[in-house]
């Protein structure tokens, strides 16, 4: 049985990036939700909520022929960017960030919302921005729901399959991460390796759940 | 001067209704907003801050045009310069003390007075503290710091002293006093205490589902011709028990609890939890001196 260390390796490096990457763009996709009542709010959260429950091959799908060289998105994306998104490790970086979205988005969207209205009130009293209120009154107050986001974001990008095999397609080195490494070895019959694969995903996702809940359970009994 | 025209509607417990006030008030000038909640006091003076949107009206404030709906303006909150004392305090958690007060600075000139309030309101010794630290007295030092640090042309209160014990609140009565002679900023106070409004402020607006139904200097609006007797106290209603053919009433005046004959006349009208003068017109009390 020959142990190929390179998927579960993909796997990880994918999720960091990706994670890292909707730390940011999540957060402040959430502050601007959290902050208005109106239809394009309501479509905007829509849009981001559509991955919990769209198959996640339908999104592939759609990203298929977002990304693809052949399409006018594609074309947009490559001369701005330079990066042929299809079948390529940042094309797999692109759709994890849009399918895992809602993670990063929902726990900050509703720790903002949990916080008193007069904090943010108080802050506009003072003359300050909306920017300003969200950095330095908003965010600090709910660092648990930053770390939720975070962590959730990670785990659900550890375990992306559909969408990962629609627009990577699954290639050595590149777009082959570990739950496709998986998929393949058990088409193959190849139990043992496929053991290995699982396990390695099976601890990690494992891990990563038990860090959140005890983290938020300890800050909780800090009175956070 | 702020001159103040508007209308909303209101929703409130008892249904539908429409905020409808008109008023003004002098530069500097200590004024309270009184009566029942769900009148609309908060209301207008979240209107004032620019917390909340009119449905219609004009609001100038020392001769800058703040609101007027028909002009399509209305100056977004944090370009108001208002001073925002909130029910619940709204201190920043992650903050301490100082950082609170820091983070209202716009101008170098404003970290100085940091300092100088702090110093003022007995706060340099907290001055790292976080806000969960602090009690409720020593958080509302803090709000109230906090909402003088930018100078703001209007001050406003929403119910300060409402959540603290009454002692604090005779002290933090008092600072309040202090502050308004310091700083002279025009404060509009939302109250329901009668003895907070006569203590604190000249004048008074009575405000009655979403109406000014009368406003004046306190003794003004509280006193009429029948009650003004010799002396005469403000309290609460604790019970009334029949004694024989007259009525014992147990009042709560301030904090001191003492008992009364009435008539059965008197007590007719009355029940526990109301409010009440207390007031004697043939005799002259006797005051002896305790301290």
């Amino acid at each position: 049985m020959e142990l190929d260390l390179q998927p579960l390796l993909l796997t990880f490096k994918l999720a960091t990036i990706s994670s890292l990457l909707l730390l940011l763009l999540g957060t402040i996709i959430a502050c601007w939700l959290a902050n208005g009542r109106g239809k394009i709010y309501l479509t905007g959260e829509i849009l981001v909520a559509l991955p919990l429950i769209l198959p996640p091959s339908v999104l592939g799908f759609y990203l298929l022929l977002l990304f693809s060289p052949e399409s006018l998105t594609g074309q947009i994306i490559e001369s701005l960017t330079g990066l042929r998104l299809l079948f390529s490790f940042e094309g797999l970086i692109a759709a994890s960030v849009i399918a895992t979205l809602p993670f990063m988005v929902f726990p900050v969207k509703s720790g903002i919302e949990n916080l008193p209205v007069s904090l943010r009130e108080a802050s506009a009293t003072l003359g300050k921005s909306t920017f300003t209120t969200s950095l330095r009154v908003l965010l600090p107050n709910i660092k648990p729901s930053l770390l939720a986001g975070f962590v959730l974001s990670f785990a659900h990008v550890v375990g992306e399959f559909g969408v990962v095999l629609m627009i990577g397609g699954g290639i050595p080195g590149e777009t082959k991460v570990a739950s496709i490494a998986l998929y393949d070895e058990v088409e193959a019959l190849n139990y043992g390796t496929a053991h290995f694969y699982a396990l390695g995903l099976f601890t990690v996702t494992f891990l990563v759940l038990v860090f959140v809940y005890f983290y938020n359970k300890r800050s909780l009994l800090k009175g956070f | 001067m702020i001159r103040i025209d508007i209308r909303k509607k209101l929703m409130t417990a008892e249904g539908k209704r429409e905020l409808s006030v008109s008023l003004e008030i002098e530069k500097g000038e200590f004024t309270t907003l009184f009566g029942k909640s769900g009148a609309g006091k908060t209301t207008l003076l979240r209107i004032i801050a620019g917390l909340t949107e009119p449905d219609e009206g004009i609001l100038t404030v020392n001769g800058e045009t703040w609101i007027d709906t028909a002009k399509d303006i209305s100056l977004p909150a944090k370009k108001r310069k208002t001073g925002f004392v909130f029910q619940d305090y709204a201190l920043f958690p992650n903050m301490s003390v100082k950082e609170n007060l820091e983070f209202a600075c716009e101008k170098q000139d404003d970290r100085r007075k940091v300092d100088e309030l702090m110093e003022m309101m007995s706060l340099a010794e907290l001055k790292d503290r976080k806000p969960g630290q602090l009690s409720g007295g020593q958080q509302q030092r803090v709000a109230l710091a906090r909402a003088l640090i930018r100078n703001p042309e209007v001050l406003l209160l929403d119910e300060p002293l409402s959540a603290l014990d009454h002692e604090t609140r005779q002290k933090l009565q008092n600072e309040i006093i202090n502050l308004h002679k310091y700083f002279s900023p025009t404060v509009i106070m939302v109250s329901h205490d009668i003895g907070e409004v006569y203590k604190l402020s000249k004048k008074v607006f009575c405000l009655e589902e979403g109406l000014i139904t009368k406003s004046g200097t306190p003794s003004e609006v509280f006193n009429n011709k029948k009650m003004r007797g010799r002396f005469q106290l403000m309290g609460e209603v604790l019970e009334i028990v029949p004694s024989d053919i007259v009525f014992e009433v147990s009042l709560l005046i301030g904090n001191h609890f003492t008992r009364v004959l009435a008539t059965e006349d008197e007590v007719k009208d009355l029940q526990a939890g109301d409010r009440v003068f207390l007031l004697s017109k043939a005799f002259n009390p006797i005051l002896i001196k305790t301290n």
